[in-house]
């Protein structure tokens, strides 16, 4: 890792260049990950295994590009933390809703479907 | 007193969490070695990744609390091609696209970041046409769909939130990439044209040109390429 100094603004800012295979390697494992996710659904697995897969390979990617090619893994945590701390709010919301969902389809089976008068 | 206060301002926290607790209480700056520009496109990210967060919740939340069963994503999307029925190919197709013009445009910021303008730009158009060929294959994608009676409030398969939910949520992404595909011909055209080199300012601003400004563009579209991860992942596969 290089650096190079960029002296065209009023605060010098040092950034960080990496070779370009470092690109070429991250890209190369997205593609195989795909290819993975790909074939979770080409093969017709099902149950556990198959959203286990999906989402252990979803994580792999996500992070890989946010880690990577949007540099994350290089920055202050200051940064890194005011930008990952408040999707802890979105997994909240998702956990509120997932509780909601289930409850709504309870009363939707008792209410809607045969058997309901 | 001069010298104890001096002794506390130069031990600061090299690394780890303490860090954050200097950063944020220092003054006039709290995110360092970032330009406000790239802390501001960060901070928008952020706020699309709620937009997005909560299309993807909501979808979930129609998904989970429908008695009707779910239309199943891999024969929806199949497709035959020479005679093989493959299920779900188009998307796999649409994946690796998006996942190319990630890496290609994850190679212009670093050839931004060492001042070479024409593999930049060039880069940046083989980006924007990687992006226009996605946004052209979800065109022909909608076209299939809608040809065979998905409406968004109804289909032929099953739960009608299907369309609503699929309609939202790839609607919402590809406005983002074709967004992005006019951003990066735009940015591609000021590199080109040497803007960055002679730090000419840009069209509303007085500021200097910098090749900053491909990074920032990078970390708007490598969060394209993300926020597709999720909806193929929770969308398509699941």
């Amino acid at each position: 890792m290089s650096e190079i100094a960029h002296s065209d603004t009023a605060h010098r800012i040092v950034v960080k260049a990496h070779p370009i295979r470092l690109y070429l390697v991250v890209w190369g494992w997205l593609f195989v990950l795909s290819a993975f996710s790909y074939l979770v659904d080409y093969f017709h697995l099902t149950g556990v295994l198959r959203y286990t897969l999906i989402l252990t390979f979803m994580m792999l990617k996500a992070g890989l590009i946010v880690a990577v090619f949007m540099h994350m893994a290089w920055e202050r945590l200051a940064l890194v933390y005011a930008i990952l701390v408040p999707i802890g709010a979105v997994l909240a919301f998702l956990a509120a809703m997932a509780v909601e969902a289930d409850y709504t389809l309870l009363t939707r089976l008792a209410f809607f479907t045969q058997g309901a008068s | 007193m001069d010298t104890a206060f001096t002794e506390h301002r130069t031990r600061e926290p090299e690394s780890g969490l303490a860090t954050i607790v200097t950063d944020f209480s220092a003054d006039q700056r709290a995110f360092r070695n970032v330009s406000w520009g790239k802390a501001m496109m960060w901070i928008f990210l952020l706020s699309d990744t709620f937009i997005f967060g909560t299309f993807l919740i909501g979808y979930m939340t129609a998904r989970m609390s429908t008695a009707e069963p779910w239309p199943n994503a891999s024969e929806v999307f199949a497709l035959e091609i020479a005679g093989q029925h493959l299920p779900l190919i188009l998307i796999a197709i649409m994946t690796f696209v998006l996942i190319s013009s990630s890496g290609t445009m994850a190679m212009a910021v670093n050839y931004g970041y060492r001042r070479q303008r024409r593999p930049t730009a060039a880069l940046l158009v083989v980006t924007a046409l990687l992006g226009a060929a996605f946004v052209g294959m979800q065109a022909f994608e909608w076209t299939k769909l809608i040809s065979e009676g998905v409406r968004p409030w109804g289909n032929p398969w099953g739960a009608a939130q299907f369309g609503s939910a699929f309609f939202m949520i790839t609607g919402f992404h590809g406005t983002h990439v074709t967004i992005g595909v006019i951003f990066l011909l735009i940015v591609a055209r000021k590199v080109i044209r040497g803007d960055f080199d002679h730090g000419r300012p840009g069209f509303f601003t007085g500021r200097k040109g910098r090749y900053e400004a491909v990074e920032i563009m990078g970390l708007y579209w490598h969060f394209v390429d993300l926020v597709w991860v999720f909806i193929f992942a929770f969308f398509y596969l699941w």
